[in-house]
């Protein structure tokens, strides 16, 4: 054994500071290394500038309607052609960028917020386990859209609305996942160490439970945006999401549909935008999930 | 096939090709196995032995291994032999059992017919005949009423019994060699004692040749004949059964015996302990690889690698100063009986 | 420092020498089977009427194979199982008869290092954290003292200061186990339940841990209760031994008589089947038949009679006794009535 001196206090700090520096490196080490994750990340922030610059350096305004130039092709006026009313397709599929990505942003904070609640809370309580879990059921027993569609229908056409519906829609799915992690962590030792020690059930679940199920709750998440996108692009085109004549790349494509053999331009690009912000979030969720999994992590090595 | 050592392992190399670079788990074990005959592999996790025997039956993933080195088996070298060649040998001249018989078994089907399917396999049986041979390998291990037992299924079945059926599985092609992977540590003691016993008597009665690789020591000196110490990928120690226990000559191999808490040992006085840990395979020591935990070591310890060097009574063993060792270990263990 | 006398004065205050720590009596367990819609099938029976005594610097050795209720009845002591029936008194005072509130404050005289060292600490917090965590949950000091003592054991149980912002997977498993131990040592516990602490370890780690278990003992004046099956360890650690089988305690005695003179039947055959790293001490086996009956129906009688090979015909249907043969050896069996 060697003789260990006293440390100082400013000696803590700095190792602190050191092994808090180590593990970040070695996380942008692995971030860079994992091919997946890196692709998926290069498009997303693509698609983010896309959304918050597109909209400034185009000259057209989404809604400034140029009767003379309907369904005119792509130029170099109009990069992405125009509409049937004249509108700018690239100002439009930009600014149906920002409310796409807006409501699929929205959707994953909060069905990750309230899952996570509701997975834990229904893992530790078996009682309660019963209830939520027989509720989720009967949401999930209907499918996504037709659900969204209700609830919409209820609520009526707003974007904010449709926030609310598809998030309705995939709560029972995070919460699910949430919980069947919980159900292993629960079962560990440690929880048991927790137990022997005298913690409160909110230190078990805040504080032992929750950062063990963080990683399967984030990947999750990312999916659930993916798949937000595409319900608020389904509802949008079915004419139950957001409401002419904002654009979003759901409407979008409902003009186009009309005109589709005339002008392919118009579904072309926002149905082109809708599977690379599809793409973009499926990669970055299978690539976080190599990341923050060790054990998938090695087998896919070997 | 007659003439030739059932079993000679020389030289191998198991190597690693992973994140960190590669490893090298088993590094120049030499030995050998002849018929009847149970040679106890032991050391600690990490020391090489379950790799071992894995590269004897060539389990590993063949993408990110290399093997060098030989192992002989009957004469013909199993690492040149192409991997359709080793099917007939695997689970037909040799067979494996572990530590895990709930997870080495397949829990959807019967007892019956996952022995059976082997037998089927590897000797041409029919389905009735399979079964019957089954029943029969069953009874041999010890199952009371076998003939009930094959229809059920693993996890109607007790840990014990599991290893029973495991053993059976394993023997069922009579192989010639049994490699026996940690196969009692997770039973009781007193199904342990029962599990070796059925090992035992089966070695006689088939004259096979077992390899049983254990951590523990009291296993090896309960049904080896003969054995090998592993630590770091290495075989630092080999002797006969009775000479390692009567005069162990490593001081690895020593600093194990004495630190093992025994049911016959003075209770008052400290567990000898062996200072610090095996270090991590991807980070061994230059010289010998015990130096820096070794009570002994010199300053040729930590840069000169000693060789496995074979004494006159047939011991072998990897220390540069074991001839040192031994007269000071029995000058001081005659002061301290004087005391 | 005002740490240390604010653990130290709770203990203190209450010394009571000769008398027992803790007194376990006619503990019982058992866990109920129910259909899947909730109609009661039967029971299984872990632990039945268990009982012994835990002195201050002393240790109980609870040994048998798996399944025998040495590990529920760990546990039972501490809550972590509501037993079903029994009384545990620690220092007078029947620790089941306490609601949850009440027993928080004693969850720090008691503390339990686990078997396995992998899971027992979370993987997602500093070895640092985990060891001040109890501190936190007793409200014992502030940061500054919890850290101190956490560093103070980190470097007792021989794990480094500069360690202590290192997670768990960082170390080997025997470092874990002495982090396990620091962890239990925080909250300065007269009690430590230790269930199987170096079945898990290889054999070099293995009796460093022990040799650092004797230590503290001295050390922080500590009683154990060490749950093991491998008698060899147990013997070493242990000054009294209780041997189970199906939930009962079929011997009991101090570790000595034991060994020299083991009385009951399942004792010897248990001694005998323990295999001895040393050749020239062979000797005959008892190998006993068959395996462990299920505690969901237990036999009859005496719970070892189906295995037993001087069952007689009143083991089958008179459960045994326990009782005195010699001075502190109890044993329950026919052959001694």
């Amino acid at each position: 054994m060697e003789v260990a001196k006293p440390i100082q206090h400013n000696q803590l700090v700095a190792l602190e500071k050191d092994i808090k520096k180590e593990r970040r490196q070695l996380a942008v080490k692995r971030f860079f290394s994992n091919k997946t994750v890196l692709a998926g990340s290069i498009m997303l922030i693509f698609l983010t500038l896309f959304a918050f610059i597109g909209p400034l350096i185009s000259q057209f305004t989404p809604l400034q309607i140029d009767p003379a130039n309907r369904l005119a092709k792509p130029s170099a006026e109009h990069w992405f052609g125009t509409d049937n009313f004249g509108r700018d397709l690239f100002s439009r599929v930009a600014h149906g960028a920002q409310v796409s990505m807006g409501v699929g942003l929205s959707v994953a904070v909060l069905t990750a917020v309230i899952g996570m609640v509701i997975g834990l809370y229904a893992a530790y309580y078996s009682a309660l386990d019963h209830i939520l879990m027989r509720i989720s059921d009967a949401l999930m027993a209907f499918p996504d859209i037709l659900l969204a569609i209700a609830i919409m229908a209820v609520l009526g056409p707003q974007p904010v609305n449709v926030v609310i519906a598809v998030t309705l829609a995939k709560i029972p799915v995070v919460a699910r996942i949430v919980r069947s992690s919980a159900l292993v962590i629960k079962e560990q030792t440690y929880i048991e160490a927790m137990r022997a020690q005298g913690a409160s059930s909110w230190r078990i679940i805040w504080r032992h439970i929750l950062p063990n199920t963080v990683s399967p709750l984030i990947v999750q998440v990312t999916y659930v945006f993916a798949i937000a996108i595409i319900l608020e692009a389904a509802l949008s085109f079915l004419g139950a999401g957001v409401p002419a004549p904002d654009p979003s790349w759901g409407n979008i494509l409902y003009d186009g549909k009309i005109v589709i053999y005339n002008a392919w331009w118009m579904t072309v690009f926002p149905g082109a935008f809708i599977v690379m912000a599809v793409l973009a979030l499926n990669l970055f969720g299978d690539g976080l999930r190599d990341l923050l999994d060790p054990h998938s992590n090695k087998a896919l090595k070997e | 096939m007659e003439g030739y050592p059932l079993l000679e392992v020389k030289e191998l190399r198991t190597r690693f090709s992973s994140e960190k670079g590669t490893i090298t788990a088993v590094d120049g074990v030499t030995f050998k196995v002849d018929y009847g005959e149970t040679l106890g592999v032991v050391g600690e996790s990490g020391c090489g032995k379950s790799v071992t025997a894995e590269s004897i039956m060539r389990l590993l993933n063949e993408k990110s291994t290399r093997y060098d080195g030989e192992i002989n088996f009957k004469g013909v070298n199993l690492l040149s032999l192409p991997e359709k060649k080793m099917l007939d040998i695997r689970g037909n001249e040799i067979s494996m059992i572990f530590q895990d018989a709930m997870t080495s078994l397949n829990p959807v089907f019967t007892i019956g017919d996952q022995i059976a399917e082997s037998i089927i396999v590897h000797q041409n049986l029919g389905k009735k005949e399979a079964m019957e041979k089954a029943v029969e390998m069953l009874r041999l291990t010890g199952i009371p009423s076998p003939e009930k037992r094959v229809h059920e299924y693993p996890h109607e079945i007790s840990g014990g019994m599991r290893q029973r059926v495991m053993i059976a599985m394993a023997l069922s092609c009579q192989p010639s060699l049994l490699i026996a992977d940690e196969p009692t540590t997770a039973l009781d003691v007193t199904i342990q004692a029962q599990i070796l016993e059925v090992i035992n008597d089966l070695k006689e009665e088939l004259n096979m040749g077992v390899i049983m690789i254990t951590h523990d020591l009291g296993v090896v000196a309960e049904v080896c004949t003969r054995v090998a110490v592993m630590y770091l990928g290495q075989v630092i120690e080999e002797s006969d059964v009775d000479a390692l226990f009567a005069s162990p000559r490593h001081p690895y191999t020593r600093g194990l015996l004495k630190s093992i808490p025994t049911i016959t040992g003075d209770r008052s006085q400290k567990l000898h302990t062996i200072q610090g840990v095996v270090p991590a395979l991807d980070n061994v020591p230059k010289g010998c690889r015990f130096a820096p935990r070794c009570p002994y070591a010199t300053d040729k310890c930590m840069t000169e690698f000693p060789l496995l060097e074979t004494l006159e009574n047939g011991q072998k063993i990897r220390c540069w100063h074991h001839q040192e060792i031994m007269e000071r270990e029995a000058a001081s263990d005659v002061i301290t009986a004087a005391t | 420092m005002l740490l240390q006398q604010q653990l130290d004065g709770k203990i203190t205050e209450q010394k009571d020498t000769g008398t027992p720590l803790l007194q376990v009596r006619n503990l019982k367990k058992y866990f109920p089977i129910t259909s899947p819609f909730g109609r009661l099938k039967g029971h299984v029976k872990a632990v039945e009427s268990v009982n012994f005594d835990l002195y201050e610097k002393g240790t109980l050795g609870l040994v048998g194979e798996s399944g025998c209720g040495k590990s529920t009845t760990g546990r039972s002591i501490l809550r972590l199982i509501e037993p079903t029936e029994g009384s545990v008194n620690y220092r007078g005072k029947d620790l089941l008869q306490l609601n949850q509130r009440e027993f928080k404050g004693f969850r720090k005289e008691m503390q339990m290092v686990f078997q396995d060292p992998h899971s027992s600490l979370n993987p997602k917090k500093r070895i640092g954290e985990l060891i001040e965590e109890p501190m936190e949950i007793h409200k014992i000091g502030t940061k500054a003292d919890r850290m101190e003592r956490a560093m103070d054991l980190l470097k007792r149980t021989g794990i480094r200061e500069d360690q202590y912002f290192r997670f768990p997977h960082e170390f080997s498993g025997g470092q874990r186990q002495r982090i396990g131990i620091a962890r239990a040592l925080a909250v300065d516990p007269a009690i430590i339940v230790l269930d199987e602490p170096v079945s898990a370890l290889d054999v070099s780690i293995q009796s460093q841990v022990l040799n650092l278990l004797e230590e503290i003992q001295d050390e922080f004046k500590l009683a154990y209760l060490f749950i093991s099956h491998d008698l060899s360890v147990v013997r070493h650690i242990a000054d009294e031994i209780g041997v189970m089988y199906l939930g009962h305690m079929v011997e009991k005695a101090p570790t000595d008589d034991l060994f020299a003179n083991p009385l009951h039947p399942y004792t010897k055959a248990l001694l005998s089947a323990i295999p001895i790293p040393d050749r020239k001490q062979r000797r005959e086996r008892i190998i006993i038949k068959g395996d462990v009956p299920s505690p969901i129906d237990p036999p009859s009688g005496c719970v070892f009679h189906t295995r037993c090979p001087f069952a007689m015909e009143q083991c089958k249907s008179i459960k045994p006794e326990m009782l005195q043969q010699s001075d502190g050896h109890q044993v329950a069996c026919h052959l001694y009535n």
